[in-house]
C-alpha cells in the first residue's frame, strides 16, 4: 500500500499543463480502478447467474434484481472509473449528466409509455381489452 | 477599506481578465467540451434503446430474443469489455507516472481486450444473419441491429484511436497534449462500458428472461 499512498500524494498535482485552475480532473489511483472493477464483476456476475439458472420462478423479481444491479453498475462506473464528482468543471460536467439522465428517463419513459397504449388501443385483435385500460 | 478597492476600475481590472483569459486557452475546456459531446451521445443510445424497447416484441412471426441469444457468449463479450475498462485505467495510473513504456503496453492489452469484444461481436452477428435473422427479418432484429452495431462501431473507432495515440505516445511522450488526449478517450472508454452495461442488461438478460 506504500505505492498507494505515494500515488495519491502526487495524483492530484498540477504537472500536466493543465493545472493552476483548482478543478483539474481527478484520474483515481490503482486502488480505485481495482474497487471499481471488483464491484462490476459482482454486479455483472449475479444478474447473469439469475437469469441463466433461472433462479426465481417469478421473472418479475429476476427482472428488478437485474435492473437495480445495472443502475447500481452504472453508478459505480460513473465514480470509479468516469470519475465523476461535483467538484470538477466547477460542477458543470454533473449538472450535463442530470440534464442528460433527465432527458434520457423523458425519452425512454415517454416512447415506451406511448407506444405501449398505442399498441393496446389500436391493435384490431386486442380490442377485447380496451376495458382493462 | 483598503487601497485596492479604490484602484479605478479601468485598465488594471481589464488587464487582470485578459491575463486569466489567456491562462485558459491551452486545452483546459477540452475535458468539459468531451463531457458534453458524451452526453449527446448518450441521447443516441437513448433513442435507440427506446426503439429498441417499442419494437422489441414486433417479431413479425420470426425467432425472438428467447431463440437467438447465446448468454454464455454475451457473458464472455461482456467481461472482454470490464476488463478492458481496468487496463484502461493502469494505462492512465502508469501514464500520470510519467512511464511511456508501461502506458504503451496497457494501451495495447486494452485494444487487444476491444478487438476481442468487436471479434465476439461479429462471430455473434454473422451466426444470427446465417440463421436467417438477419436485420432485415423484423423490426425486432433491426432495432437490435442498430442499437448494438452503433455501440460496436463505437469500440471499433475508440480502438482506432486508441492505436493512433499509442503512436502519438511512441513518438512524443507524455506531455500535455497527449495526457489531454489520453483522458478524453479514457471518458469515452468507459463511457462505452457504460452503455454496454443497459445492452447486456435490456436487450440480453431481460429479452431472453
Amino acid at each position: 500500500m506504500a505505492g498507494h499512498a505515494h500515488h495519491d500524494a502526487h495524483g492530484h498535482g498540477a504537472d500536466h499543463g493543465h493545472g493552476g485552475h483548482g478543478d483539474a480532473p481527478s484520474h483515481g489511483s490503482r486502488r480505485e480502478y481495482v474497487i471499481g472493477f471488483l464491484l462490476s464483476v459482482v454486479l455483472t456476475a449475479i444478474p447473469f447467474a439469475l437469469v441463466m439458472t433461472n433462479a426465481f420462478a417469478d421473472t418479475r423479481i429476476t427482472a428488478a434484481i437485474v435492473t437495480l444491479c445495472a443502475v447500481v453498475q452504472i453508478v459505480v462506473h460513473m465514480i470509479y472509473f468516469l470519475h465523476m464528482n461535483t467538484k470538477s468543471e466547477n460542477g458543470w460536467t454533473l449538472m450535463a449528466l442530470i440534464f442528460t439522465v433527465i432527458l434520457v428517463v423523458i425519452v425512454l419513459a415517454g416512447s415506451l409509455w406511448v407506444m405501449y397504449h398505442m399498441n393496446v388501443n389500436m391493435m384490431p385483435q386486442m380490442s377485447g381489452d380496451m376495458s382493462a385500460m | 477599506m483598503s487601497s485596492s478597492v479604490q484602484v479605478p476600475a479601468g485598465a488594471s481590472e481589464r488587464a487582470y481578465h485578459l491575463a486569466e483569459e489567456h491562462e485558459h486557452e491551452a486545452g483546459s475546456s477540452t475535458m468539459l467540451g468531451f463531457w458534453l459531446y458524451l452526453m449527446s451521445d448518450c441521447l443516441i443510445f437513448a433513442m435507440l434503446f427506446a426503439s429498441y424497447g417499442v419494437y422489441s416484441g414486433s417479431t413479425a412471426g420470426g425467432p425472438d430474443a428467447k431463440e437467438l441469444f447465446d448468454l454464455p457468449l454475451v457473458a464472455l463479450n461482456t467481461a472482454m469489455l470490464l476488463f478492458s475498462s481496468i487496463t484502461y485505467g493502469f494505462a492512465m495510473i502508469a501514464a500520470e507516472e510519467g512511464k511511456k513504456a508501461a502506458t504503451l503496453r496497457w494501451l495495447a492489452i486494452t485494444g487487444v481486450f476491444g478487438l476481442c469484444f468487436l471479434g465476439i461481436e461479429m462471430y455473434e452477428f454473422s451466426h444470427l444473419i446465417h440463421e436467417g435473422a438477419g436485420p432485415q427479418r423484423s423490426a425486432f432484429l433491426s432495432a437490435f441491429f442498430t442499437l448494438v452495431g452503433t455501440h460496436g462501431l463505437h469500440v471499433t473507432f475508440g480502438i482506432v484511436w486508441l492505436t493512433t495515440l499509442m503512436v502519438q505516445v511512441a513518438k512524443h511522450g507524455l506531455g500535455a497534449a497527449n495526457m489531454r488526449r489520453l483522458m478524453c478517450l479514457s471518458l469515452f472508454w468507459h463511457f462505452l462500458d457504460v452503455v454496454w452495461i443497459g445492452v447486456f442488461t435490456f436487450v440480453y438478460l431481460l429479452g431472453v428472461l
